[in-house]
């Protein structure tokens, strides 16, 4: 079973899974403008990145976890403690410093108590991220109650309302410039190709004197990280802060990851493949939006487009293999 | 004997703990440990216990089923409509309608992993989000009242008998069910095997894969009873209903000691993980503590059960060669 998926890993040597989506994200561009007038309007199309890029921060560095064997479920509820944390700092009266900073310092530590969990005392990461799930949730919960913090400074809106250069926004611009790194990260340093090696074989790596665990809990913490800093966006955008903010975004996250071809047993994956998937699910839910689709109807379209996609390479295999036998 | 204790030591943990939580609430108020209160706590933890019990044979296999919450709302639904439909019919059409609906919907889970190897995490990840969004589409994002429904439909779970709400006894059911299951049928104790070492088991002629889906298949005819109790208890159907509870199902089966890494699980102990987390919940208005602190509490317990359970990397630095399996789990 573990062979099956491992062996679409061939897939990304050359490409053709990236080229792929690159194609049914054009088809579905096309789609889009043909379905709708309003769709090939550049200030429409920018504030359709708003729904996306703060998930996409999140989807980066969670390939790397995922790629590394790890996964990590709490990073909604991460965002909703930083935000909460937010809040409470400008309720006091703190500076947009003073916010953006424990905004994303609560997020590192909430990623660094998964990463200690996790590599410490050797509990599967999705047990711990589960149980973390409920627990930084819980603690918003804990804290906000039903009620809501909105003491925000006016300066503060501009991480996730702003804009550097006409119609590109501050989160977009924030984004690729964040994927850009992730990239020079997973292909061009050693960091990177160590990920590679944990994922493909710990054990393996683990005599070739990586210090597996270490690797492990950076990635945890540099998930809570970019965490934070999604939570810092969206709270800015939203301007409020209420505990059922962000529920459910573990699983877009983790779609946007997979359809980007990384491979969920970890292993093999590109940060390429998961910035073309990030923006045709964008495509996918703004076209959606405007031809009026309610959000619970597009989950069932995301909830289909995370299983096709993991089916498609092993339909493909039984498929070659049935052509072989003949 | 001393084997016996050691073997069974999370249970009289966790038997302890439960009854020191019983007695202090009832320190607070002498309310709590009355028999009402005592049956309330099990009518409220039998649906999350049934759920438990096909969500630790998944688990035991090595994967993990978080679609039955939505399994749950989308069968509940179903059966909801159906009955506004055909209020007349009898009550034993909609009990077999709910079962085999939910079966269905664990089997596309199933194949989904048996036929493709697909992992299961994935896959119910995104059957949950799927089988959320056809209930709005089916329902069109309406609510199924009480006054909609028959009265048969509504009272059945609550009808007493010799003391106890029917509910009690679908999850009694349910419990005889699982452990005649495990104990006694060939495929049961071949769910053991294939989380344990699923190598070995294929060896043994075992088909993991299908053994795999036998219980996502259980499992999800398991949520969809649960789902036709769910709506008749609360006597409303709706796209939100039990929104999250696939977690408090995990953790009932983590707290009990359910491995995730598969193989080991005892009935006893899955129960009394979900009893721990009904008497929590029973307990928290008893003692003043606002409802709100219930998601952390669980999210705690389920942290604090798995460390208990751990063995910690850090104390092993010492050893250059670690055994295979330690490395591997590290």
């Amino acid at each position: 079973m573990l062979n099956q998926l491992k062996n679409k890993s061939g897939l990304f040597k050359d490409k053709s899974w990236e080229i792929a989506l690159l194609g049914v994200a054009v088809l579905v561009f096309i789609f889009n403008s043909l379905a709708s007038p309003y769709f090939l309007d550049l200030w429409n199309l920018s504030d359709a990145t708003f729904n996306f890029t703060e998930k996409a921060i999140i989807a980066l560095p969670m390939a790397l976890l995922i790629i590394g064997r790890d996964i990590d479920l709490s990073v909604a509820s991460i965002i909703a403690i930083c935000s909460v944390a937010m809040g409470l700092v400008a309720q006091a009266g703190g500076g947009i410093t003073l916010i953006v900073l424990t905004g994303m310092s609560v997020g590192m530590l909430a990623g660094a108590i998964n990463g200690f969990l996790v590599t410490y005392y050797a509990i599967p990461s999705i047990v711990v991220t589960i149980g973390t799930m409920s627990l930084f949730r819980g603690l918003s919960y804990i804290i906000l109650g039903d009620g809501v913090l909105k003491d925000y400074p006016d300066g503060f809106s501009f991480f996730g309302q702003g804009y550097v250069v006409g119609a590109l926004s501050f989160e977009l611009v924030f984004f690729l410039v964040v994927a850009l790194l992730f990239y020079l990260l997973l292909h061009r340093t050693v960091f990177g190709r160590v990920v590679f090696a944990i994922g493909n074989n710990p054990t393996a790596a683990f005599y070739s004197g990586v210090a597996v665990n270490r690797y492990r809990f950076l990635l945890f913490v540099l998930v809570g990280l970019a965490s934070g800093i999604a939570s810092v966006m969206l709270t800015s955008r939203l301007g409020s802060t209420r505990p059922t903010i962000a529920l459910g975004w573990e699983l877009s996250i983790i779609t946007m990851v997979v359809l980007g071809g990384v491979n969920i047993l970890g292993g093999s994956g590109s940060i390429l493949g998961v910035v073309i998937a990030v923006f045709l699910m964008g495509l996918v839910t703004f076209g959606l939006g405007l031809l009026n689709v309610p959000g619970i109807v597009m989950s069932v379209v995301i909830g289909m487009m995370l299983i096709g996609v993991i089916s498609i390479p092993v339909l493909l295999k039984k498929y070659h293999a049935r052509v072989g036998a003949t | 004997m001393l084997n016996l204790l050691r073997a069974k030591l999370r249970e009289i943990y966790l038997t302890a703990i439960i009854l020191v939580i019983a007695i202090a609430v009832t320190f607070k108020s002498a309310d709590f440990m009355t028999s009402g209160n005592i049956i309330e706590i099990f009518n409220d933890t039998s649906i999350l216990a049934m759920l438990a019990l096909g969500q630790m044979l998944v688990i035991i296999t090595r994967g993990i089923d978080l679609s039955v919450a939505s399994n749950l709302a989308l069968t509940g639904m179903i059966v909801a409509l159906m009955n506004t439909q055909f209020p007349e019919l009898s009550m034993v059409y909609f009990i077999v309608l709910a079962i085999v609906v939910g079966m269905a919907l664990g089997a596309i889970n199933g194949l989904l992993i048996w036929k493709l190897s697909l992992p299961s995490i994935v896959v119910t990840l995104g059957t949950m989000a799927i089988f959320r969004g056809v209930i709005f589409i089916i329902s069109n994002g309406t609510w199924v009242n009480s006054h909609e429904l028959s009265e048969a439909f509504i009272s059945l779970p609550r009808t007493v008998i010799l003391g106890f709400p029917v509910l009690n006894y679908f999850g009694l059911a349910t419990l005889a069910a699982v452990i005649l299951f495990v104990t006694y049928i060939k495929a049961g104790r071949e769910i053991y095997a294939c989380g344990s070492n699923p190598a070995a088991a294929v060896y043994t002629g075992i088909d993991v894969g299908k053994i795999q889906c036998l219980t996502f298949v259980i499992s999800g005819a398991i949520a969809g009873l649960c789902g036709y109790l769910w709506v008749a208890r609360y006597a409303v159907a709706y796209v939100d209903i039990a929104n999250g509870f696939e977690l408090q199902v995990v953790a009932a089966c983590v707290i009990g000691g359910v491995s995730i890494a598969g193989g080991r699980g005892s009935i006893i102990g899955c129960m009394l993980g979900c009893l721990f987390l009904g008497v929590i919940k029973n307990a928290l208005p008893v003692i003043g503590i606002s409802p709100f602190w219930q998601m952390a509490i669980s999210g705690f317990v389920i942290i604090a059960a798995v460390v208990l359970n751990s063995k910690p990397a850090g104390k092993k630095k010492k050893i250059i060669l670690k055994p295979q399996s330690a490395a591997l789990a590290s």
